[in-house]
């Protein structure tokens, strides 16, 4: 950080007068000689260090006064005590040597980080687990390539796949792709683009309805179509249901994503005579592909974990089938709830594997979308 | 039209000429259709309010409001009603805000205020990938990962903060082998792991306003000596207002509706009870997840019905919070 030489520069020169906001030793502004990019440290040694001391010195505060004074338990409340010692040490340590502003500052980034690190915590333990959890089950090559076809819950890891699950995973979100993409982004482009009267009710409509409770449309799409039409429990069924809740997000992320295009791109195609028609086909659709691409890819990832929806409206079946219309299709997220409900320990083994295979598609589609993101520069 | 018209065209001429707006037959079409799709959608979601309200209305009719009042999902002896299931959807959804909000809120700050900005855009993608994760996971999690450590926290709150009542439990907490089946499966729990799904979506809303606050006032109380922290205070919270309620909200009608997660965690019980840290609650989509494979006919139309007030409450929780969200939001294009 420092080089010997400013060091130097630091003692031959009388203590810069820098106030109490400064933070880190006092510097000379205009140093002679050759000139340098000086680094000027937000957060400097010492204040690592202060921050570094109230950690420890609260830790061994709370370690006495826990256990051996007060008689708590429990590592919960012991961490509640360590955060509230540790504020108010830190606290205490900068209010030393800076006015309150920054005790507050220092407060308020220190919370933050903290609770950033614990979201990240939170997910990064689920991940894992999940994947640490379902070990045994997909190490197997048959767990990709068998259904479970006469094959009991209780029979071991070696027997038995998720085959049907994924084909039936792949199928149902395949035909809700088809139904959705189209309904979407015409949604999308019929909000930004040609506007009018009614474009407000829909948008307000689309935003509701993007936290459209999955069981809901799950049960839509059984009173509409299984009670009322007298059609079977079927892939078909999952799809219908799955584009029900697949049309707002891509509709919300589209118009995101086409309201991001230059206006200005939108008036030289009109200048040069363009209707609007192909203003939309030719210019405003291709500059926001990538951003179509993600809210696609978004809809994808939401759809390929809906469980509420298999559960009510497709049926479960243990062996592989192509055919969506006409007879029960398993998929991914049922096949893991079916295994939870079994209290079987192979068969939940079993279910973290399909749940490993789930999550690994959702990280796929996720690298993606970053992917996408990082070449097109698109801003969501 | 070739250049030559333009000479034909009378200098001097002060006639008014009439301007035809520019609609060919193809602009036509594509707004005509442009239009159709987004009403469809319109319609989609008026159907899904119109056929739930019809298939509930027999039991509605049967029931009548005690539908509201009773407790009890007992179809066999023909007591159904809703009360006590509302009141834990309720609980669950407010545990699920009560730990979510300041973690979305304090993560939204975080990346748009404090975070390098390097990691902000994986960040960015991070909250995205949370809210993916499918809920049956959070489920998984919860239930086996979550549920041993976090009655640790139950039995801690109940020990301490027992005379409270939403904290009390019916067992003694402080027992040398304390009994630990009365703290799986509560309302607290399936909070916490439907929070899991909350936070992301009320981060990814606040996170969008926070990035838009102006950054001429950001500089400006900079300029006055301010810290980050002073900043958020005075420039980005009172820009974002708007955002972080419809955020809040957005958040809550998704904790409301949440099915997977809860099914996985809670044991059910029909009881109206405060006591969050105990086992045993119910949730409306949870109640119809679970009763549906063993269903009657008339038994169906109960879940239907109770259905239709969970569309309901979720539809009025989102339309609030696409309001609200929407009149926070400024710029309709970006120009070059």
């Amino acid at each position: 950080m420092t080089t010997t030489q400013t060091l130097d520069q630091d003692r031959a020169r009388p203590p810069a007068t820098g106030g109490a906001r400064a933070s880190g030793p006092a510097r000379p502004t205009a140093a002679v000689g050759p000139r340098k990019i000086r680094r000027t440290p937000a957060f400097g040694v010492d204040d690592w260090l202060s921050l570094g001391g109230a950690v420890v010195a609260a830790y061994a505060l709370v370690e006495v006064g826990y256990n051996h004074i007060f008689d708590f338990s429990g590592l919960f409340g012991f961490g509640i005590c360590w955060y509230l010692v540790f504020l108010a040490v830190y606290a205490g340590v900068v209010a030393a040597a800076h006015p309150r502003t920054m005790v507050v500052e220092r407060l308020v980034s220190a919370t933050l980080y903290l609770v950033a690190a614990a979201v990240m915590f939170a997910l990064g333990t689920t991940v894992v687990y999940i994947f640490t959890q379902g070990y045994h089950a997909y190490i197997h090559i048959g767990f990709f390539t068998h259904d479970m076809a006469g094959v009991s819950p209780t029979a071991p890891l070696t027997q038995g796949g998720i085959l049907h699950a994924i084909i039936g995973t792949v199928i149902e979100v395949g035909i809700a792709v088809v139904v959705s993409v189209p309904l979407g982004i015409g949604t999308a482009v019929y909000m930004t683009e040609v506007g009018g009267r009614g474009s407000q009710l829909v948008r307000t409509v689309v935003e509701s309805m993007t936290a459209l409770p999955e069981i809901l449309a799950g049960l839509f799409v059984y009173a509409m179509l299984i009670v009322g039409l007298g059609m079977p429990k079927s892939g078909l069924a999952v799809s219908i249901a799955m584009a029900v809740t697949m049309v707002p997000i891509i509709a919300r992320a589209g118009e995101v994503a086409l309201r991001v295009v230059p206006g200005g791109l939108r008036e030289a195609a009109s200048a040069l005579g363009s209707n609007h028609w192909r203003t939309v086909v030719k210019v405003v659709l291709p500059s926001a592909r990538a951003g179509l691409a993600t809210a696609t890819i978004l809809a994808v990832a939401r759809g390929v974990g809906e469980t509420a929806i298999p559960l009510i409206t497709s049926g479960a079946s243990s062996f592989k089938t192509l055919n969506p219309v006409g007879e029960p299709m398993n998929s991914l997220p049922l096949f893991i709830y079916t295994a939870y409900t079994t209290h079987e320990p192979a068969a939940i083994t079993r279910g973290f594997g399909a749940a490993s295979v789930l999550l690994a598609m959702v990280l796929a589609l996720f690298v993606v979308i970053r992917l996408l993101v990082r070449h097109r520069g698109v801003q969501r | 039209m070739t250049t030559f018209d333009l000479g034909s065209v009378q200098l001097g001429s002060t006639m008014p000429r009439a301007l035809a707006p520019g609609k060919d037959i193809s602009d036509r079409i594509f707004h005509g259709s442009a239009r159709t799709v987004g009403f469809f959608v319109l319609v989609i979601t008026g159907a899904i309010g119109v056929f739930l309200c019809y298939q509930a209305v027999p039991t509605l009719r049967h029931y009548g409001l005690h539908f509201f009042t009773q407790t009890r999902w007992e179809p066999q002896l023909g007591k159904i009603g809703i009360a006590a299931v509302l009141v834990g959807t309720v609980e669950v959804a407010l545990v699920a805000m009560a730990v979510g909000f300041p973690l979305a809120i304090g993560f939204a700050l975080f990346i748009t205020e404090y975070a390098p900005k390097q990691i902000k855009s994986w960040l960015v993608s991070l909250i995205d990938l949370m809210a993916a994760v499918p809920s049956i996971i959070y489920g998984l999690w919860g239930f086996f990962l979550l549920q041993p450590r976090a009655i640790e926290i139950s039995r801690w709150f109940s020990q301490h903060l027992g005379w409270i009542p939403i904290f009390h439990v019916d067992t003694n907490p402080n027992a040398a082998v304390w009994q630990q089946s009365a703290y799986t499966s509560s309302a607290f729990i399936a909070g916490l792991a439907v929070s899991m799904m909350t936070i992301p979506l009320a981060c990814a809303v606040m996170r969008a306003v926070f990035d838009q606050a102006p950054i001429g006032e950001r500089e400006a109380a900079m300029a006055l000596g301010g810290t980050r922290f002073s900043v958020i205070r005075t420039v980005v919270l009172p820009f974002a207002k708007g955002g972080v309620i419809g955020g809040t909200m957005l958040a809550l009608g998704r904790a409301l509706g949440e099915t997977a997660a809860v099914l996985v965690i809670i044991s059910p019980e029909y009881l109206i009870k405060a006591r969050i840290l105990e086992a045993g609650t119910q949730t409306v989509s949870a109640l119809i997840a679970g009763n549906f494979g063993d269903a009657s006919k008339s038994q169906i139309s109960a879940l239907l019905a109770a259905g239709f007030v969970l569309f309901l409450i979720t539809l009025l929780v989102n339309t609030v919070a696409a309001t609200v969200i929407r009149r926070s939001r400024s710029g309709a294009s970006t120009e070059i």
